[in-house]
């Protein structure tokens, strides 16, 4: 039997965006829940941090978040539609049929892995992976740790890793150093990026930092023992105990494709309130467009504000969020994936981990469609969210249309019926 | 010395156009098959690929079993991605009523050479220990298989193409000439013989053919090795397959070789639309936890829809349609088109080269007339 | 006094500090990997969010589970598969 549950605003992940939307909605008297999978609040950004006072950043919101009446439902994830304005979820413990007035899409982004020989070998990660799984109590300390892929999040979570005593290698980025000075000098029109920036790389003094590099190929017998790294014609080889590798986010936009929301070059198309095509619905956060915490939290206050009719509040918010899209915009230009990278995933290389199909096998097709049907890559149950992304990198295919369950869920909750 | 282009033209890739193409290029045939989206991507995807003896008819009797004799001959040269398994189905009888058609079941493929073995209560629960306690006991059809159909259709086309056989691919056939077929491409291809196996899409070419859309659910679950070892029927599958009108469920469980289990089966007329039907499918799973309980707490990956082409009489079309010269169908399968398509070929290719064939025509030729069978 | 919780990993029983994931108790245990892949690969997480699958392993008989979305329990039993 689903439980029914009334919410006049229902918010879709408790990450940076959602507590915001959340927070915001709440304080002006509405009757708001959050839906999110993870086992506490606070999403793959601030994992684990609801739990310590701190008076940084994501201690405020989560101080916001706990002084207001705001329903959690932990270890819950949305699965499919059931109606206008009701959502199917699942937990451990059964279903939901949540009903609501407004929804905000808070659904964040996942990596995106490129597949290379050995990638498939156990404590080959993602970069934030790591992190949350060292926060998730994974033993990092003393471990050789090599970081590579792109972007600022390699600095982030590089210095985080070092104070849990990680000893960090080397961080290999693959943007060539021109950009990356480019991108730095921009940087003076975001000057708390620039402390940001500075402080990181204070706390990772030591670790070589390398540019225009990228891993070519892991070793190991039952696990990852060494990687090999390149850096233009230069290769050589890296002894490790875990090697955390990611390129750039991908925005979640599963459930917002599902609600029949506009979705143009992999993002939700929302207004100046955050509203998308659908009537009711709202997305905030990285499902608009990748920009990391700041523009996640501007984006989730001003739906909040805007379902909660304090549209003078929301535009007050306009200029701020302006200025963290120009620089997520700085960002992408700058951390932009070098096309050398689709040469790292060789013939027999696996692309789908899910039912072990390599490239070789995918390229005897010329779309999504047939290699999905030919091969089931895409079958398995991360529903094509590891190889789809990579995918589209190698060989341009766009990911196919969106089908309900939205993740695996029980055959139970297929077919649970709701109660009156 | 043909003056056509090609000796034969195949409309649709479908596991059915598929096994045609086959065996007209081993008959030294000139083929070509046309295809606007993807291999099997019509109902040779969405079905449950068990190839299966069944008793409906005497005629669908024959067919099935000529046809899954030659999946067997075939089976050995088969690669890795078709995934052929011969696990035999158990038609799973729920009471005593029940066990009196296993029974009945037993004599009828006993006289006609199939073997089978009728098992009790006590043998149903060890070799099955995941079915409900207090079932009356099932039979065994130790040489039914099962298989993945699309990978199926692209290995038997890939075969044919080894020989004369042409696969055009991304168009779509939209007009039947005495001596040609044309493309949305506007090409004009001239063949000796055009084959309609374009399933639920025939009567779009060959307007009034009596085959209608006959929607199914299916649900895949993750790896759970050992959970099931044969193909599970309920006895009331046949009851479900044989109604022409009513929405109907009935248990029907299959083990793939990764592990990972199908769950249907569903039949629904008049339902147009490819979603799911959240209370169709409520049933089919209700009705399948019905039989084996601990299906509900496994976990599912994916769901879909289907439609099978149904004709009246539930047998299929293979033959000279009355409609064109040089028209031949090959369609109207329903849930048989993976077990039939082999047998379908080579009646096809029979009837094309006057061969006498290994069965008897008739009960499948289009220009039969369509009795409708009663429930 | 650190806060524990005891489970079993593989029969093995071990303690880990409350609030870690069953994933971060496999690794704890000693496991080179949670499972094999179709083709018989050793695999452990790869995204450590839930998405990948990679991480499934048997808690408390139930097959499939995301260990890295799961906490540790006083009492689990976990089963790898590798």
């Amino acid at each position: 039997m689903s439980r029914h549950r009334k919410l006049e605003v229902l918010v879709v992940g408790g990450g940076p965006a959602g507590i915001a939307a959340a927070v915001r909605a709440a304080e002006a008297g509405l009757q708001v829940g959050i839906v999110d999978d993870n086992p506490s609040v606070g999403g793959q950004i601030w994992r684990g941090e609801a739990s310590k006072q701190s008076s940084s950043l994501s201690g405020e919101w989560f101080q916001r978040f706990s002084s207001n009446k705001i329903e959690l439902f932990s270890g819950t994830r949305i699965f499919e539609i059931d109606s206008e304005h009701a959502l199917a979820a699942e937990n451990a413990s059964g279903t939901y049929e949540f009903h609501y007035e407004k929804l905000v899409l808070a659904t964040g982004a996942r990596e995106r892995f490129l597949p290379f020989p050995g990638w498939t070998l156990p404590n080959v990660v993602g970069v934030g992976a790591l992190q949350a799984l060292a926060k998730s109590g994974v033993p990092i300390k003393g471990r050789k740790v090599v970081i590579a892929g792109t972007g600022p999040l390699l600095l982030a979570v590089g210095a985080h890793l070092k104070e849990y005593g990680a000893e960090i290698c080397l961080i290999a980025e693959q943007a060539p150093i021109g950009k990356l000075i480019r991108f730095g000098t921009a940087l003076f029109r975001t000057p708390s990026k620039i402390s940001e920036g500075i402080a990181f790389r204070r706390r990772l003094a030591g670790v070589p930092i390398v540019t225009n590099s990228w891993p070519v190929s892991v070793q190991g017998s039952c696990k990852l023992e060494s990687v090999t790294m390149r850096s233009g014609n230069k290769k050589w080889q890296v002894r490790c105990d875990y090697l955390a590798c990611g390129f750039h986010l991908v925005p979640n936009t599963e459930l917002a494709t599902l609600l029949g929301c506009k979705i143009e070059d992999g993002v939700v198309v929302v207004d100046s309130l955050q509203q998308t095509n659908r009537d009711s619905i709202y997305c905030a956060g990285e499902p608009t467009g990748v920009g990391g915490v700041e523009l996640s939290l501007v984006e989730g206050e001003i739906a909040g504000f805007a379902i909660a009719g304090k549209i003078e509040a929301a535009q007050r918010l306009f200029p701020l969020r302006t200025k963290y899209r120009n620089f997520a915009e700085r960002m992408e230009r700058a951390f932009a994936l070098n096309p050398k990278l689709r040469d790292a995933a060789l013939p027999e290389t696996f692309i789908c981990r899910c039912e072990d199909v390599s490239l070789e096998r995918l390229r005897e097709h010329s779309s999504w469609r047939s290699a999905k049907l030919h091969t089931r890559c895409g079958m398995g149950p991360c529903q094509g969210r590891v190889c789809g992304p990579a995918l589209q990198f190698l060989l341009g295919w766009a990911p196919e249309s969106v089908r309900p369950p939205l993740s695996p869920v029980r055959v139970e909750s297929l077919a649970a019926s709701v109660e009156d | 010395m043909s003056r056509h282009t090609y000796d034969v033209v195949i409309i649709g890739a479908g596991i059915i156009g598929a096994a045609c193409a086959l065996e007209c290029a081993r008959a030294d045939l000139s083929v070509a098959v046309v295809e606007p989206t993807v291999i099997g991507g019509g109902a040779t995807a969405a079905g449950m690929g068990h190839i299966v003896v069944m008793d409906d008819s005497e005629a669908q009797f024959t067919l099935t079993r000529y046809s899954r004799q030659l999946w067997i001959d075939l089976a050995p040269q088969f690669p890795p991605e078709i995934e052929y398994m011969q696990c035999g189905t158990m038609w799973v009888a729920a009471d005593e009523d029940e066990m009196q058609e296993v029974r009945r079941k037993h004599a009828f493929y006993g006289a006609r050479g199939v073997s089978t073995e009728v098992v009790d209560r006590n043998s149903l629960r060890q070799s099955e220990p995941n079915l409900r306690s207090g079932l009356a006991g099932g039979l065994l059809v130790p040489e039914d298989c099962v298989l993945y159909a699309p990978c199926a259709a692209r290995y038997l086309l890939n075969q044919a193409r080894e020989r004369r056989c042409e696969f055009i691919e991304g168009v779509r056939v939209t007009d039947l000439q005495p001596e040609a077929v044309k493309l949305s491409s506007s090409a004009l291809i001239s063949c000796g013989a055009i084959v309609n196996a374009a399933g639920t899409w025939a009567s779009e070419l060959t307007p009034g053919i009596e085959v209608r859309k006959r929607k199914g659910h299916l649900v895949i679950t993750d790896r759970h090795p050992g959970y099931v070892h044969h193909q599970l029927v309920e006895l009331g599958y046949l009851k479900s397959a044989h109604s022409l009108t009513a929405d109907s469920v009935a248990f029907n469980v299959q083990p793939r070789i990764t592990g990972q289990l199908l769950i249907g089966s569903s039949r629904q007329f008049g339902a147009e639309h490819s979603e799911v039907d959240t209370d169709i499918l409520r049933r089919m799973i209700q009705r399948a936890c019905e039989y084996m309980p601990g299906l509900s707490k496994l976990s599912a990956i994916r769901t879909w829809t289907g439609f099978r082409a149904a004709t009246p009489d539930k047998l299929p079309l293979i033959g000279k349609s009355p409609a064109h010269e040089r028209l031949y169908l090959a369609t109207g399968h329903e849930g048989l088109g993976i077990t039939t398509s082999l047998a379908t070929a080579r009646l096809l290719v029979d009837q094309l080269l006057n061969r006498t064939p290994a069965i008897p025509i008739e009960p499948y030729l289009p220009t039969r007339s369509m009795e409708v069978a009663h429930a | 006094m650190r806060d524990l919780v005891q489970l079993t990993v593989n029969g093995t029983s071990l303690r880990v500090a409350r609030g870690s994931t069953v994933a971060a108790a496999v690794v704890i245990a000693g496991r080179c990997g949670f499972r094999r892949s179709v083709t018989g690969d050793l695999r452990a997480p790869l995204c450590g969010m839930g998405i990948c699958y990679e991480c499934r392993v048997t808690i408390n008989g139930v097959a499939q589970c995301r260990s890295c979305q799961i906490v540790c329990d006083d009492g689990m039993e976990v089963v790898t598969s590798e």
